[in-house]
């Protein structure tokens, strides 16, 4: 008896170590390309375009212009992550009543597999002047339409991107969720809509979290669609870090609008956070 | 008023995918009456309650709340309360709100909804929870939460199925004694769902016992434990001696190679029947004051008595309840009362699922 907790005494520490040895390649990846580049960033930020060290760049931020692309960063994030959320939850709801789930599920899977910029080209040409959505605006009667470079554009786009993001999580709380709870709210005289809101909502909003945070942390430094579809006609902070990195080669005032971005994700994932 | 029907069942059918589930159901369900529904697994116990409570309509015939049909009536509308096999409770909300949740939904005023939930707490001894977790709540708890969210709303009726299965043996003897106590204070009427037999005899006024989507037989516990019409029921309710013989005319049966007087009339000449015995009401005597001669093959120390496995010359097995003791291998004789023949008409469906024994 004491001879095996003896054993157990020596091999504990031991079994530590071994953890540890497995952890190393993470802590190195998370060291190099996480916890370094932010460093990087932090430490640029402090520079200005001739490489003197300077908060001009933070003053920068602060003024109107720098303001209100923060804020059209974020509005159209808002705008991406609602219309996807309100597509999402009702697709996901009815994946869980289909037969073929997997099938289904693989379906809304699959486009994430094709490359970002292939799939921003495939809408150019369907939006475009000559593309098949004005030609069926013209054969309906309605004529061709400006379509690409809108507000409309970018966020159609944009949600057609993200919303497997959003199903996937939503359809695993829903999946998740014991049947008989719903029939207990109809018991308890619950209404189909009060069933949903005081029954069914609340126990899928981790998973609704989870979508909103996949969603709208990549939509709010989102520049390549913004360039494509909108046609830099949307200005967000992710157009502007790089504007500012290519074009301006001001790597300050690129580093430091960075940080914002940071920071503002940083606020996303701890306000949706607290899952249990 | 006395023998008000709530609840009436009309040659009720449901399939599943064509599947028939229950078979031309039809009973009918009084006022303050404690029922139970009793039938082995798959016999539709779960989708009788799941019809009474509205969460799915009959494929043929028709459901009456006080002479209403109710068909189509969605369960969210129907005065009958359900308490879940898993309970059911909202993970998201704790004890208090749980039990809250019909009286919210109905709008009730704040005080009136703290007062009876209040009081529906103190009706299964859960004062002092309130502001528990559904999570930190032990399987008996839980089940007494989930009886409280059912009765706080008042209902005409109150189903529960197999609210006690998850229950070790002490506790689930505990929660019938409460169960029973509570449907006699709360005056309502409950039908109770189980497959455990001796649940179902100690707490029914009336046990419906089902097989494969029929009503085999309804009748008080003792009607049905005393005087099984098929040789499922005697089966399945308790351990029974059961075997074929001959109804050669009114008082007089044949089984076993010999002719016994018994109390039953009303058969046929010479109709083939099934005679049941129960193990309890066959006495030890010696070989010649027996009305049956047997040879002990195996005896069991059961605690309250002696369960003696016997054979007959025709090699028919007798089981046998007795205080005495006997030796294995002995020659004894077994006597019983005419009172003690039950004798039954070969049910349609006979053969499956008891052989002879
Ligand atoms: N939603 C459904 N779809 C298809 N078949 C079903 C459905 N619900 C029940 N059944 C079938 O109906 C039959 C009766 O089911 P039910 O749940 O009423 O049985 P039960 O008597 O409650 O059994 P248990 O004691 O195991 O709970 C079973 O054969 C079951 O497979
Ligand atoms: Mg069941």
């Amino acid at each position: 008896m004491s001879c095996a907790s003896a054993r157990m005494m020596v091999r504990d520490p031991m079994k530590n170590s071994v953890r540890n040895v497995y952890l190393f390649p993470y802590v190195i990846w998370i060291g190099l390309f996480v916890v370094a580049p932010i460093l990087l960033i932090l430490y640029y930020s402090f520079f200005d375009i001739d490489g003197n060290w300077t908060l001009a760049n933070y003053k920068t931020f602060f003024t109107p212009i720098y303001l209100k692309m923060a804020a059209s960063s974020v509005w159209y994030a808002f705008l991406i992550t609602f219309f996807s959320l309100l597509v999402a939850y009702p697709t996901a709801y009815w994946l869980t009543k289909t037969k073929h789930k997997q099938l289904w599920l693989l379906l809304m899977i699959l486009p994430t597999w094709v490359n970002l910029l292939l799939k921003v080209y495939a809408f150019l040409g369907i939006f475009g002047t000559y593309g098949l959505a004005n030609a069926i605006l013209e054969t309906i009667g309605i004529g061709t339409k400006q379509i690409l470079f809108t507000d409309f554009s970018f966020v159609f786009v944009s949600v057609y991107i993200f919303i497997p993001f959003m199903i996937l999580p939503i359809f695993n709380s829903l999946e998740e969720l014991n049947p008989s709870l719903i029939d207990a709210a109809r018991d308890l005289g619950a209404s189909a809509w009060t069933t949903f809101r005081r029954v069914v909502f609340p126990l899928t909003l981790d998973g609704v979290k989870a979508g909103c945070q996949a969603v709208f942390i990549p939509s709010l430094s989102l520049f390549m669609i913004t360039r494509l579809i909108a046609g830099n006609r949307v200005i967000t902070l992710g157009t502007a870090i790089e504007q500012h990195f290519l074009v301006t080669q001001n790597w300050g005032m690129g580093s430091t609008i960075a940080v914002f971005l940071i920071i503002a994700m940083a606020i996303v994932v701890i306000a949706t956070g607290n899952r249990k | 008023m006395e023998k008000e029907a709530i609840i009436r069942f009309e040659r009720v059918t449901k399939e599943y995918d064509g599947l028939v589930v229950l078979d031309d159901v039809s009973f009918e369900i009084e006022r303050g009456k404690f029922y139970t529904l009793l039938g082995p697994s798959g016999c539709g116990k779960t989708t009788i309650l799941r019809l009474i409570a509205g969460f799915t309509e009959p494929t043929k015939g028709t459901i009456y709340f006080h002479g209403k049909p109710v068909n189509h009536v969605p369960a969210n509308k129907r005065q009958v309360n359900t308490v879940f096999q898993d309970y059911a409770l909202f993970p998201h909300l704790n004890v208090f709100e749980n039990v809250a949740f019909g009286l919210r939904v109905k709008k009730k005023k704040r005080l009136e909804i703290e007062e009876k939930v209040k009081q529906a707490l103190r009706f299964v001894n859960l004062e002092g929870y309130e502001n528990r977790s559904i999570q930190e709540m032990s399987g008996g708890q839980r089940q007494r939460v989930a009886i409280a969210r059912a009765i706080v709303n008042e209902p005409e009726v109150l189903l529960l199925d197999e609210p006690l299965s998850a229950l070790d043996l002490k506790l689930r003897t505990e929660m019938q004694y409460e169960l029973r106590e509570l449907q006699r204070r709360l005056g309502i009427t409950f039908i109770f769902v189980t497959h455990d037999q001796e649940e179902a005899l100690a707490m029914s006024d009336q046990i419906f016992v089902l097989n494969k989507g029929k009503i085999q037989q309804s009748g008080t516990p003792k009607e049905i434990y005393d005087e099984p019409v098929n040789r499922f029921v005697a089966d399945f309710i308790g351990e029974s001696n059961i075997l074929r013989g001959t109804m050669i005319e009114d008082y007089l049966v044949e089984f076993a190679g010999k002719r016994f007087t018994c109390v039953d009339k009303g058969f046929r000449p010479n109709e083939p029947v099934d005679v049941v015995i129960r193990p309890e009401d066959l006495e030890i005597t010696t070989r010649d004051q027996g009305k049956l001669q047997v040879r002990v093959d195996s005896q069991l120390f059961r605690g309250v008595h002696y369960e003696l496995c016997c054979y007959d010359e025709d090699g028919n097995e007798w089981l046998v309840h007795s205080t005495k003791k006997a030796e294995v291998g002995e020659e004894i004789g077994l006597y019983f009362d005419p009172e003690d023949i039950h004798v039954m008409r070969i049910s349609e469906d006979d053969g499956e699922g008891s052989d002879e024994k």
